[in-house]
């Protein structure tokens, strides 16, 4: 920087001089307009709008100029400063596109690269079956109730009027547990849950229970020791078996589709009296021709075998605390497994109890 | 229950145009249901005719065999009306029989055409049939050769043959033991088709005399009627005619002998079993009564029993000779060379029927009528009805007396409000329908104002309460007709919480990559062997199951870790080595070996009652185990996969956990089957839950699941029941986060946890999180030490913290390491 210049001489401060500035501004604007890149522009930066650019000096020694002078020079220093902030600028972001569209393609990968690292679980299709049956009814109101598999041989037979002399007691095949005199079995359905749900709620009782049952079945493509069943069973005053057609009706339409419905058949079970079984209009052909004929689901029935149902017995009532001359109800039944089976067509039932990760994955978390 | 359509038209006038398919399919909706529909014989087509030997010529074979050169008299069934040369290798014929020949044109059962064809050095223009050729039996010693009587060459054999019927077989509940008959399932047609009945039970039967076989009954509870009638001079030679033992075979029985095939028929015409003794071989007076301890017999089959004091048996002076109604002895079983046969037609307790058979384990056909019950009033028609085919095809008389001790109980009478169908039904159905649809099953009924009362017939046992009345009724209404209601419920508080929180454990799970799986809850020993249990190992206190599938596996399992394992193993065998299961199910934990009490069924039990019952059964917690093998991710273009590891089983636990809003802590453990040196105890709050970490090598070994396969078991309504349901919101602070790393020298075996515990209680109030991020051994720290290098956010909720605070909060935390751990920080 100069020093005060008390001898004004305007032509001495070389710096100013017009046609000085004008050169700088050339020789910035040249630089700027040829950066090839944003590191080439950045250097242009520092070197002519840096703080110690040539413009950035030239404006110092402003001071040095006569009051009379000083304005000139100002103006022409500022506007060369701004015509070379401006270059910069318009460069900055041309050389920023550019770049920026350099980048993107570089940085283009092959989108049909596998990314499967990352583990896929499943939930499996009894349990969400289960759960779907549940929602149903929870949707009407119904709760879902609970018991255990380990269960008394009073609860699982003698309450739902299934006496130690009961035909009906060899057509299923129980577990015992040692000793067999302990009266201790495996349930082999989920009515002993009905019976526990009397004796310890008052009506009116609305309830579903699915769980997993066991018979001394062979474990083959259609059988298997341990499957699972869902009943249900309503205890209120004034229940009729309409009220049980309807709920099925209900459930199945819920469970199958718009339309589907329900036909009873008359049927035997110790603890409903009228007892029916439940046949689910095949919702694959609709029973309708000519479609029915050659429909695997329903192989030409039209109808498919989907539980047992019935006017639960009085008898049944007494033994569980339930009073029969104020209250009826009914009860119905049938295989989650099997449901599973004839809904999803699986095949084979082995393939539900053996793991085979790839049988469940492919129901996913819901069903 | 078999039912040929000829036998059943036999008692009932269907029309004539009522198809097979009509039948049953109304017969299903009375409650007799179709399990199958078999059209035998319609598979032959003709022409089959009669013919008439005229010439046998034997010609001897190179191979050994002497082949028949017959001509055979077809009438003008061949269209020329001369004799018919035919081929035929059996020799139970002579010329001048009449015989079944299927001409060239017929098709015999399995699609087999018939044509003329070269054979053994002669045109064979057809073939002379045999039983079994037809489809007629099991009989293929010879062809048929019909009686003198049967018809004229050329005539349709199709009408002399019992060749052509059609078969409904149904399925019979334990309820309808009448229709075990053909008797009772014509009866339900008559019904389904309100057509005119013809009862083959009511015929006239002779009045006992007081000179018939000498019968006493010593129980009459358990035999309350025996009615016994002799043939005598009966040929046991005499062969069971044809239409007899075809309309046995329809059933589904073997035809045996003319004695016994005639008992088996009655039997299925009437649905009353009977039993025929040799009399030649009877002694003195016919018992019944209880067996006492210690007696034995040898059954018709065979085999040498212990009789039980329940047991009815049938004796003589000799002893006991006979299973009353179930199976007879061999003593006095009827043989090829019997000509006297006592017949017993007997009623039987049903439920000694029932204890009997299942005691001996003896099913049979008279065993699942009597244990069901039969019509106790037609022992007599019964009887009568064998005495009568006996000699028509055995030859011999039938005694004119006839012995009969007791009298059929009375049947039951039930009363109910006439609106009862109506009413439980959901269904207008008026009191005179009901009325009449009582008569129409056969009940006696009388009205009485607006209550109804029915005695119900005799075949009808299993009728005895109010509501089998409604069924009956209802079943002749039609379900069809039952309308469609949806009962209001009341408001419904949706699924429990732990409901709601189970599913929340399996989606997490499945979130996490877990596959569920349901197994059988049955183990072995040697299951629990294989994971190295010690033998006072609390896992080893089982529930045994008395009649287990497998001897394999007995036991009602403890630890949900072998299924888990074996369907690991499963997978891998199949080639999937990179898996993570898990299941959720209940186990079974004995408290001991208390019998579970048979309460009364006539009223609610008591609470004492109630809680003897909950106290016999085994606890049974639902559990949760998972298990991961091989790799937890895979490896790929990007590069390695990560191997499951200890860590893989204790995290997803913790995802579990987390879930449900219980923070779980974990300890360093020993236990199998677990590795030693990399298993852990999980707990929440002082209350373990379970353990988890790496297999123990042995482990994976004996299940063969991949090396390094870690699982987890947990108990899972410990954590369900620790969950929080109501989740309180957090609060946070907008301030600024204050960052310090620390890197601490510990001993090598000081738990990381134990470290950071102390860290978050020593950085005090203002630390936000204590974050592991290193772990170092090597040369820069000394033998038998760890660097263990944490990340601590610190930040208040009303300010921005200031780096002395935040300095002298890392300090403290620090200070507390070093007394508590003798931790020095690393330069």
């Amino acid at each position: 920087m100069s020093g005060p210049n008390s001898d004004y001489d305007p032509v001495e401060v070389t710096p100013l001089k017009a046609e000085e500035v004008d050169a700088m501004r050339e020789a910035a604007l040249a630089a700027i307009a040829t950066a090839p890149d944003l590191d080439a522009l950045k250097h242009a930066r520092t070197e002519h709008a840096g703080d110690r650019s040539p413009l950035a000096l030239a404006n110092r020694e402003i001071g040095a100029l006569p009051p009379q002078a000083r304005k000139e020079a100002g103006m022409r220093i500022g506007q060369a400063r701004s015509a070379v902030n401006q270059a910069l600028a318009a460069r900055q972001e041309v050389l920023e596109a550019e770049h920026e569209e350099r980048m993107l393609v570089e940085e283009t990968v092959d989108v049909t690269l596998p990314w499967d690292r990352t583990p896929v679980g499943a939930r499996h299709p009894l349990t969400t079956l289960s759960e779907r049956i549940g929602d149903v009814f929870v949707g009407m109101g119904w709760e879902v109730a609970e018991g255990p598999v380990v269960e008394a041989e009073w609860l699982n037979f003698d309450a739902l009027n299934l006496g130690p002399d009961h035909p009906a007691r060899t057509m299923q095949d129980t577990f015992w547990m040692e000793p067999a005199d302990n009266a201790i079995v495996l349930r082999t359905h989920t009515s002993p849950v009905q019976a526990r749900t009397m004796l310890t709620r008052e009506p009116p009782i609305y309830v579903v229970c699915p769980g997993r049952v066991f018979r001394t079945d062979e474990f083959d493509a259609t059988h298997s020791p341990v499957f699972h069943q869902v009943e249900g069973l309503v205890i209120d005053e004034g229940i009729t078996m309409a009220h049980l057609k309807g709920t099925l009706d209900h459930f199945a339409a819920s469970m199958f589709g718009d339309g589907i419905t329900t036909r009873f058949r008359p049927s035997y079970f110790p603890f409903t009296e009228p007892s029916a079984e439940v046949d689910l209009r095949c919702f694959v052909c609709r029973g309708q021709e000519p479609a029915v004929q050659s429909c695997r689901t329903c192989r030409g029935e039209g109808w498919i075998e989907w539980g047992g149902c019935g006017v639960v017995n009085p008898r049944v009532l007494v033994a569980c605390g339930v009073d029969p001359d104020r209250y009826t109800g009914f009860a119905f039944g049938m295989g989650i497994d099997r449901t599973l089976m004839f809904r999803h067509g699986a095949e084979d039932m082995r393939d539900m109890f053996e793991g085979d990760v790839r049988f469940t994955t492919a129901f996913g978390s819901e069903i | 229950m078999k039912a040929p359509v000829s036998w059943i038209r036999e008692y009932v006038d269907l029309p004539e145009d009522l198809t097979t398919e009509e039948i049953a399919a109304r017969l299903t909706a009375l409650g007799l249901k179709l399990e199958a529909l078999d059209k035998p014989g319609h598979d032959v087509t003709g022409p089959l005719v009669v013919g008439r030997v005229l010439t046998v010529e034997p010609e001897p074979q190179k191979n050994g065999k002497t082949i028949n050169w017959c001509t055979v008299d077809v009438g003008g069934a061949n269209g020329s009306g001369d004799p018919q040369g035919i081929v035929c290798g059996a020799h139970n014929f002579r010329p001048g029989d009449l015989v079944v020949v299927v001409l060239p044109g017929g098709v015999l059962p399995g699609g087999f055409e018939i044509s003329a064809r070269k054979t053994y050095g002669h045109v064979s223009a057809g073939m002379i049939c045999s039983a079994k050729e037809l489809g007629l039996g099991e009989d293929h010693a010879g062809i048929i050769v019909l009686p003198p009587d049967a018809g004229q060459p050329g005539d349709d054999a199709f009408a002399v043959l019992p060749l052509r019927d059609e078969v409904i077989e149904f399925e019979i509940n334990p309820d309808r033991a009448y229709a075990l008959s053909l008797r009772g399932v014509a009866r339900e047609a008559a019904l389904a088709f309100d057509a005119p009945y013809h009862d083959p039970a009511q015929r006239e039967t002779p009045a006992p005399d007081g000179h018939g076989y000498p019968i006493a009954i010593d129980d009459p509870v358990g035999c309350p009627v025996f009615v016994a009638r002799e043939v005598s001079g009966f040929d046991p030679t005499a062969p069971t005619p044809d239409w007899l033992a075809r309309r046995i075979q329809l059933a589904g029985m073997r035809p045996i002998s003319l004695a016994v095939d005639v008992t088996n028929y009655v039997m299925l015409e009437l649905g009353r079993p009977i039993h025929g003794y040799d009399a030649d071989k009877l002694q003195g007076t016919v018992g019944v009564r209880r067996a006492r301890a210690g007696e034995r017999l040898t059954t018709l089959d065979g085999t040498d029993r212990a009789l039980s004091a329940e047991d009815l048996v049938v004796t003589d002076d000799s002893g006991i000779i006979g299973l009353g109604g179930v199976m007879g002895g061999e003593a006095t079983e009827m043989s090829e060379t019997t000509t006297r046969v006592l017949i017993e037609s007997a009623h039987w307790d049903a439920v000694s029927m029932f204890r009997t058979g299942k005691r001996h384990k003896i099913t049979s056909e008279a065993g699942r009528r009597n244990e069901r019950g039969v019509d106790p009033t037609i022992c007599e028609a019964a009887a009568d009805r064998v005495a009568e085919l006996l000699v028509r095809y055995g030859g011999g008389t039938a005694s004119p007396s006839v012995t009969v001790v007791g009298t059929p109980p009375e049947p039951a009478t039930i009363t109910i409000p006439a609106t009862l169908p109506a009413d439980i039904m959901g269904m207008d159905i008026p009191a005179d329908t009901s009325v009449a649809h009582l008569r129409a099953v056969g009940c006696e009924v009388t009205v009485d104002g607006d209550r109804l009362t029915a005695v119900v017939p005799p075949w009808r046992p299993d009728l005895t309460d109010p509501f089998d009345l409604v069924e009956e009724v209802a079943r002749v209404v039609g379900y069809e007709d039952i309308p469609s209601v949806l009962p209001d419920a009341p408001a419904g508080r949706g699924l429990s919480p732990a409901q709601s929180l189970r599913r929340r454990v399996g989606r997490t799970l499945a979130g996490a990559g877990y596959v569920e799986v349901v197994n059988f809850p049955f183990v072995g020993g040697a299951d629990l062997d294989r994971l190295g249990l010690e033998a006072d190992d609390e896992r080893r206190q089982t529930m045994r199951i008395a009649n287990p599938i497998s001897s394999e596996e007995p036991l009602m399992t403890t630890t949900l870790l072998p299924g888990l394992l074996k369907a690991l193993a499963r997978n891998a065998g199949r080639g999937i080595g990179d898996a993570a299961l898990f299941e959720t199910a209940t186990v079974t934990l004995p408290r001991g070996t208390v019998a579970a009490p048979i309460l009364p069924v006539d009223r609610r039990p008591t609470e004492g009652e109630w809680d003897d019952l909950q106290k016999a059964l085994p606890d049974q917690p639902l559990h949760l185990a998972l298990g991961v093998s091989g790799n937890r991710e895979p490896s790929g273009w990007w590069g390695d996969g990560r191997a499951a590891s200890w860590a893989d089983a204790i995290e997803a636990v913790r995802v579990v956990a987390t879930a449900l809003g219980v923070e779980l802590t974990v300890r360093s453990a020993t236990r199998a089957p677990w590795h030693p040196g990399r298993c852990a105890e999980l707990l929440v709050g002082d209350v373990s839950i379970g353990f988890a970490g790496e297999l123990h090598p042995r482990v994976c070994t004996a299940y063969g699941v991949p090396a390094r396969t870690a699982v987890a078991e947990v108990d899972l309504d410990q954590l369900l029941q620790r969950a929080t349901l109501i989740v309180p919101a957090p609060r946070f602070s907008t301030y600024p986060v204050a960052k310090e790393d620390v890197a601490l020298v510990v001993d090598a075996d000081l738990p990381a946890g134990d470290l950071a515990e102390t860290l978050r209680e020593g950085a005090g109030v203002l630390c936000e999180s204590v974050r592991l991020f290193d772990v170092y051994t090597g040369d820069q720290v000394p033998a038998g030490k760890k660097s263990l290098a944490f990340a601590l956010r610190f930040r208040a909720a009303d300010r921005t913290l200031t780096e002395a605070e935040t300095g002298a909060a890392r300090d403290a935390a620090v200070k507390l390491a070093a007394e508590r751990h003798g931790a020095v920080q690393r330069a």
